[in-house]
């Protein structure tokens, strides 16, 4: 097996006077969608924002493709290929969808190529291309979200939560453009509490507990043991 | 051609165009169409408050970064042409050293400030700039000996630019002498700055800038430095603002820490990006339009109409023209009430 393209050793983060990651280690195989699983408020969040720089590590290691990230600003961690979707969207609002893809393509210019890769896996944000992004709806604003992070080619993909709150029909959207992604050999981390997309597009699952990691394995090991959900998140995927 | 000229960013809504074009017209005919010695230095003083005010909007409206020394910019520029222009003798090139000395000063200041302030917290520098600007009016104060200290310094301009320097008779009924040259001088000057201005704005920095002003981090975890933008978009505004105070000293023949340095033309331009609309430019016309010429006339208007109300009870006692003031901020919290996102976001909402 090749050498993850991201590995966490011993990661703490403390936010204020809390100490949200307590020793967080993980690996990100290299073309596979990792799941990041756990209960809310266990620092599932915390760990992707401490990757992206923009929570520091206070102890541990953090290394993309061998190369030691811990300490990079946020900009360089980005320029150095990773893609972030936070759970929030962060579109720019004002800008229009347009102006929000260009700023996503921080390399040069758009592929025109993978920008029509990007609107058959979002066609709303073709027909919108130059409306304001806050005029968009939720979905289709989540759609941005991803699509900027898919706009280049990243080593890593850091998504969170892309499907929370949205209409079943634009999940399965999300869902195949996710798909797609990784067939094209991208390396995703992604933290989702829809199971049965978890379940769709996870190679390897990792569950975390208080700001640790609990349990690491395959995602259909995880997917088939009910007992084992119901021990690591306290319910059953089996629900959902 | 228009579209170019402008960057792409066409006033977007009808009304807004038609009022854009007519201060356009009223601005570039001013000394033929309201010859008058006051009313030519309102239209100059608009040109000027105009790339001022928009060099303000770079900052707070596509920046979302607050700054309370935007006058010490327009100052420095002031001050810069007014010394040049004392020690070098009445000239081009003293008004060319000394706009280029102030422009480049205040961006080496505007660096520094921000290389110290904006790498923590936004807030932090506005809260430096109003200690700095402060600090700043009060040594050019206590430097008299340099910069004339309350008395300011007054100082000669090039023959081309003063009024007894003519060019021809009349044309239209106006003088053709070196005050019209002067003020197409503002004039133009104001004009290209202020499209320069538009055209950062449109361009791919003010895109992320204006990112940034929505979701900082989101621009970071992009792959933009935050501090580098937001520094770069402060020395450019500060260097726009510090050329607006060397047309206005050009146009003054005078600089003084009231006419350039003081606090209250800072509010002033604050007013004006607010009412005119943050972030969009077009306002700061719009703004220091109205601004101006409710500070020049409003005194005026209020007296004519004290007068047709005499007689009546209270009246003319509340349109006194000694209670312009009053007046004045009655109007602006209208404006702020009902144009909440200034006149041109009302007017292009309107669309």
């Amino acid at each position: 097996m090749s050498d993850p393209i991201l590995k966490l050793e011993g990661v703490y983060t403390n936010i204020a006077q809390y100490h949200i990651l307590q020793g967080v280690d993980l690996e990100v195989p290299r073309g596979a969608v990792t799941m990041l699983l756990g209960r809310n408020g266990v620092g599932k969040t915390t760990t992707l924002r401490t990757i992206i720089g923009h929570w520091r590590a206070h102890e541990g290691r953090i290394l993309l493709d061998g190369e030691d990230i811990t300490r990079l600003p946020t900009p360089a961690i980005a320029r150095a290929g990773v893609g972030f979707v936070p759970e929030d969207m962060g579109i720019f609002a004002d800008l229009t969808v347009e102006e929000n893809m260009r700023l996503a393509a921080v390399s040069g210019p758009i592929d025109p190529a993978r920008l029509d890769w990007v609107f058959s896996a979002f066609p709303p944000l073709k027909t919108f291309w130059k409306s304001e992004a806050g005029n968009l709806s939720g979905g289709q604003k989540q759609m941005l979200s991803i699509a900027r992070a898919m706009i280049e080619e990243r080593r890593l993909y850091l998504i969170d939560e892309p499907t929370k709150g949205l209409a079943p029909a634009i999940i399965s959207t999300m869902a195949r453009a996710l798909r797609d992604l990784k067939d094209q050999g991208a390396s995703i981390l992604l933290v989702e509490q829809n199971f049965s997309v978890a379940r769709a597009l996870g190679d390897g699952a990792n569950v975390m507990d208080d700001g640790r990691m609990v349990w690491s394995g395959e995602m259909k090991q995880l997917a088939t043991d009910a007992e084992l959900q119901e021990r690591l998140m306290g319910l059953s995927m089996e629900a959902h | 051609m228009i579209k170019t000229l402008l960057s792409g960013d066409m006033p977007r809504s009808v009304p807004l165009t038609v009022i854009l074009g007519l201060i356009l017209v009223c601005l570039a005919l001013a000394p033929f169409l309201f010859p008058g010695v006051r009313t030519v230095d309102t239209a100059a003083r608009i040109c000027i408050f105009v790339v001022l005010v928009a060099s303000y909007d770079l900052l707070l409206g596509y920046g979302g970064i607050v700054s309370f020394a935007h006058t010490m910019f327009f100052g420095l520029g002031a001050y810069g042409v007014a010394l040049a222009s004392t020690h070098m003798g009445r000239g081009f090139d003293a008004l060319l050293v000394g706009s280029v000395s102030g422009a480049l000063t205040a961006a080496a200041l505007a660096l520094v400030i921000g290389l110290f302030s904006l790498r923590v917290r936004a807030i932090f520098f506005a809260m430096i700039t109003l200690a700095v600007a402060s600090a700043v009016a009060v040594l050019v104060s206590q430097l008299s000996g340099l910069t004339g200290g309350e008395d300011g310094l007054t100082f000669k301009t090039p023959r081309a630019l003063g009024p007894a320097f003519k060019f021809g008779g009349e044309l239209f009924g106006v003088k053709l002498n070196g005050k019209l040259l002067s003020y197409y001088l503002i004039f133009f000057g104001s004009l290209i700055l202020f499209l320069l201005l538009l055209r950062v704005v449109n361009s791919p920095f003010g895109r992320v800038l204006q990112a940034i002003r929505e979701n900082d981090f989101r621009a970071e975890a992009i792959g933009y430095r935050v501090v580098h933008y937001r520094v770069a978009a402060t020395c450019l505004s500060a260097s726009v603002a510090a050329l607006a105070g060397s047309l206005y000293a050009i146009w003054l023949r005078y600089v003084g820490p009231d006419t350039a340095l003081s606090m209250e033309i800072m509010i002033d331009i604050l007013l004006m990006v607010v009412i005119g609309g943050m972030g969009t430019m077009y306002g700061a016309v719009i703004g220091a339009t109205v601004f101006v010429i409710a500070q020049n006339y409003l005194q005026n208007l209020m007296g004519v109409a004290s007068g047709v109300v005499e007689g009546l009870p209270v009246l003319p006692e509340l349109l006194s023209a000694d209670r312009w003031l009053l007046w004045l901020g009655v109007l602006f919290i209208l404006s702020v009430y009902f144009f909440p996102t200034g006149v041109v976001g009302r007017l292009r909402a309107q669309k």
